[in-house]
């Protein structure tokens, strides 16, 4: 049980972060630091994929020595057919490189490879969340700049409360014969 | 039926037709943010690209229609074959959601002029145009993507100029920005929650294509991976689609936006992140999954019921009409989850013909919104009073509209809710049944509340003079409205479609 548990001690790891960036979202007041939060909840997310991505005793996935001449091993006859080494042909062996690597994907150590390599699309994947990622911080801050400047505080409890004044105003106002609350 | 297009049609144009359908907003919309002209360039710019994406998502119909049964149509993106490329793929299920869409965004993009003129800020017209059809774009990509993460990019593109909309909503109440602040972190949640689902199914089946999912994962069977992924993803599009109980950041979002953002995203916004939980539920997942005939049970059915009952309920008491209207498409959220939380193609087809039925009705009755906040600048009933006699034309649509959204028989909206009960009724759920019917009424008490004011009580201010929206609110609103009236007519146009995109997902429709 133990060993179960300290097994998977990335997941763990991926976990807690998850859940204190929840956490600082929905409980910090502040706008600013609920943005953070979403920002620490991202970040285990882009954990998660490259944690799912590790292979036992995998290295990174740029193919190297014996890999690398035949652009992979499982395309030996392919590469053979067009004459061998390595950049002789850029478009043809990037296209094998790609292919080599999506088979990766599926199982990478029984594809007759010299070497193991980690999985790469989880890191392609995550270059395009952190991208997003970044995007939405971005117009999170900036909306938060307008806050700042339309109301004055970056507190969300108090433009909550901004906010509740106008509609017992606009009440109110549609209804002129009630007594207002004490 | 619909050959002839395909007949007129260029064939660059068919054989490139998914790709185009994106690239062009993807294209026009950074080029219009830089137009010059106070945004009325980029405004033509965006009728032009919104009519051509129309004209496109009519060739792809055609295109699926001319098989029997519908034709699944699979272009690779940049020649990379599927599975391992990213696929876009079109079938008779989303070409319904694209063609909707682009009507949609057609007509609210003629109708959005006079407002964004009197609610935009001269100097950020442009960009506001180019965030438009940026978010265009997002929805476009999210029907038309065959790829589980591809879909997760296009969700969030969408999703960020959406913010971006919302929050330019400041310009006429400050509290869009808040409420443009909670949807980020809302949508947010959502998008990354949906990410960590395919995740699990990425380590689970190591594709992310979704048809190579749906095979895969009849292989690796309900294993917890599976489960939990299935979890997420169902969460993660629930919050974006506003499911109840997910759905508190729509009624700020959609009650201080900009009045064309609001029509936009009220007709499609919710209803492409509902297409993509059907594509979810019924494509890539299946019925024999145990956990999904549960969740289906257990999750959906109440969360639809307590979403009609609930919303409906605090509709009627919002003293916003915008909220009132918000409040309601929660509710009518929940009438397509409860179509779907059936599992039959009947009720996913009457889901999915509700679906487009209430973009028609909706975007009706917030363009009509439009014009009034535009010539009286008020969102309240008791703004509304009076104004059936001094904007007769504007009235009118809006009263079809609101006709249609109770149900009232001849509008669209009855024909859906027929297509609903009777798929209840057919699966032996008489009680939903009912509870559909009470939703109804209602709906006539939040509806009837504002027909009344509008038509019955004297207007409150007596110098209010005769005052209609000018004529590029009244053609794509009268549009609508009319739409809504033939299709509660004759309703076997659209209700044929949406039977179409069931059976696509039931017979075949995996691979």
């Amino acid at each position: 049980m133990l060993e179960f548990v300290l097994e998977r001690g990335n997941y763990w790891a991926i976990i807690g972060l998850m859940m204190i960036g929840l956490y600082t979202l929905f409980s910090a007041t502040n706008l600013i630091k609920k943005l953070v939060g979403l920002s620490v909840f991202q970040t285990s997310i882009i954990l998660f994929y490259i944690s799912l991505s590790r292979i036992d005793g995998g290295t990174a996935p740029i193919l190297y020595g014996g890999d690398a001449k035949g652009h992979g091993g499982g395309h030996g006859e392919e590469a053979a057919g067009h004459g061998a080494a390595a950049g002789a042909d850029a478009a043809h062996g990037a296209a094998d490189a790609t292919h080599g690597a999506a088979d990766a994907a599926h199982a990478a150590a029984n594809h007759g490879m010299e070497h193991i390599y980690s999985n790469p699309l989880p890191h392609v994947l995550m270059l395009t969340a952190i991208v997003v990622g970044v995007a939405t911080l971005a117009v999170g801050l900036a909306i938060v700049v307008r806050i700042r400047e339309a109301y004055g505080t970056i507190e969300s409890d108090e433009v909550r409360a901004m906010d509740l004044e106008v509609a017992r105003a606009e009440y109110a106002v549609d209804h002129p014969d009630e007594a207002p609350a004490s | 039926m619909m050959e002839w297009i395909l007949q007129i049609a260029p064939v660059w144009a068919e054989a490139h037709a998914p790709a185009l359908l994106i690239l062009l907003p993807l294209l026009a919309g950074p080029l219009s943010a830089f137009l010059p002209g106070g945004g009325r360039v980029a405004w033509m710019l965006t009728m032009l690209v919104t009519a051509l994406c129309t004209l496109i998502s009519l060739i792809l119909l055609a295109q699926v229609q001319s098989v029997e049964g519908g034709a699944i149509i699979s272009y690779a993106m940049g020649g990379w074959a599927p599975p391992y490329g990213i696929e876009f793929r079109i079938d008779a299920l989303n070409v319904l959601v694209l063609l909707l869409v682009s009507v949609i965004a057609f007509l609210t993009s003629i109708f959005s002029w006079p407002t964004v003129q009197s609610e935009i800020a001269d100097g950020k017209r442009a960009m506001f145009y180019g965030a438009f059809q940026v978010c265009f774009m997002g929805l476009l990509g999210v029907a038309a993507t065959g790829d589980a993460f591809n879909l997760f990019v296009f969700l969030e593109l969408s999703s960020i100029a959406t913010y971006v909309l919302v929050a330019l909503g400041s310009g006429r109440d400050r509290r869009a920005l808040p409420a443009a602040i909670n949807y980020l972190l809302m949508g947010t949640i959502g998008a990354s929650f949906y990410v960590v689902g395919v995740g699990f199914l990425y380590a689970a089946t190591g594709t992310l294509n979704m048809a190579d999912l749906a095979i895969q994962l009849q292989d690796v069977g309900g294993n917890r991976a599976v489960q939990v992924g299935f979890a997420f993803i169902l969460v993660g599009l629930g919050l974006k689609a506003a499911m109840f109980p997910l759905h508190q950041w729509l009624p700020n979002a959609y009650a201080y936006s900009p009045s064309f953002v609001t029509a936009f995203l009220a007709a499609t916004a919710t209803k492409v992140a509902i297409y993509a939980m059907i594509r979810f539920l019924f494509s890539v997942f299946s019925l024999e999954f145990a956990f999904e005939g549960m969740s289906l049970a257990l999750i959906l059915a109440p969360m639809g019921i307590a979403a009609m009952l609930a919303c409906s309920f605090q509709a009627i008491f919002q003293a916003d009409i915008r909220r009132t209207l918000a409040y309601s498409s929660v509710a009518q959220v929940g009438y397509m989850l409860l179509g779907i939380s059936l599992g039959t193609a009947a009720g996913v087809s009457a889901g999915m013909f509700h679906l487009v039925n209430h973009a028609l009705m909706k975007g009706a009755l917030f363009m009509a919104m439009g014009g009034v906040i535009l010539t009286y600048q008020g969102t309240r009933i008791h703004d509304f009073a009076g104004l059936g006699r001094s904007a007769p034309w504007t009235m009118t649509a809006f009263a079809i509209a609101a006709l249609s959204l109770i149900g009232v028989p001849l509008t669209a909206g009855f024909q859906s809710k027929f297509a609903l009960v009777s798929a209840l009724l057919d699966s032996g759920w008489w009680w939903a049944a009912l509870i559909v019917v009470f939703s109804s009424v209602l709906a006539v008490i939040y509806m009837g509340r504002i027909l009344e004011a509008v038509f019955f009580r004297a207007p409150n201010n007596p110098h209010k003079q005769h005052k209609e929206a000018p004529l590029l609110i009244l053609l794509p609103l009268w549009v609508l409205a009319i739409a809504n009236i033939w299709i509660g007519v004759n309703g076997n146009f659209v209700y044929g479609l949406a039977r179409d995109a069931a059976s696509a997902l039931f017979i075949g429709g995996v691979s």
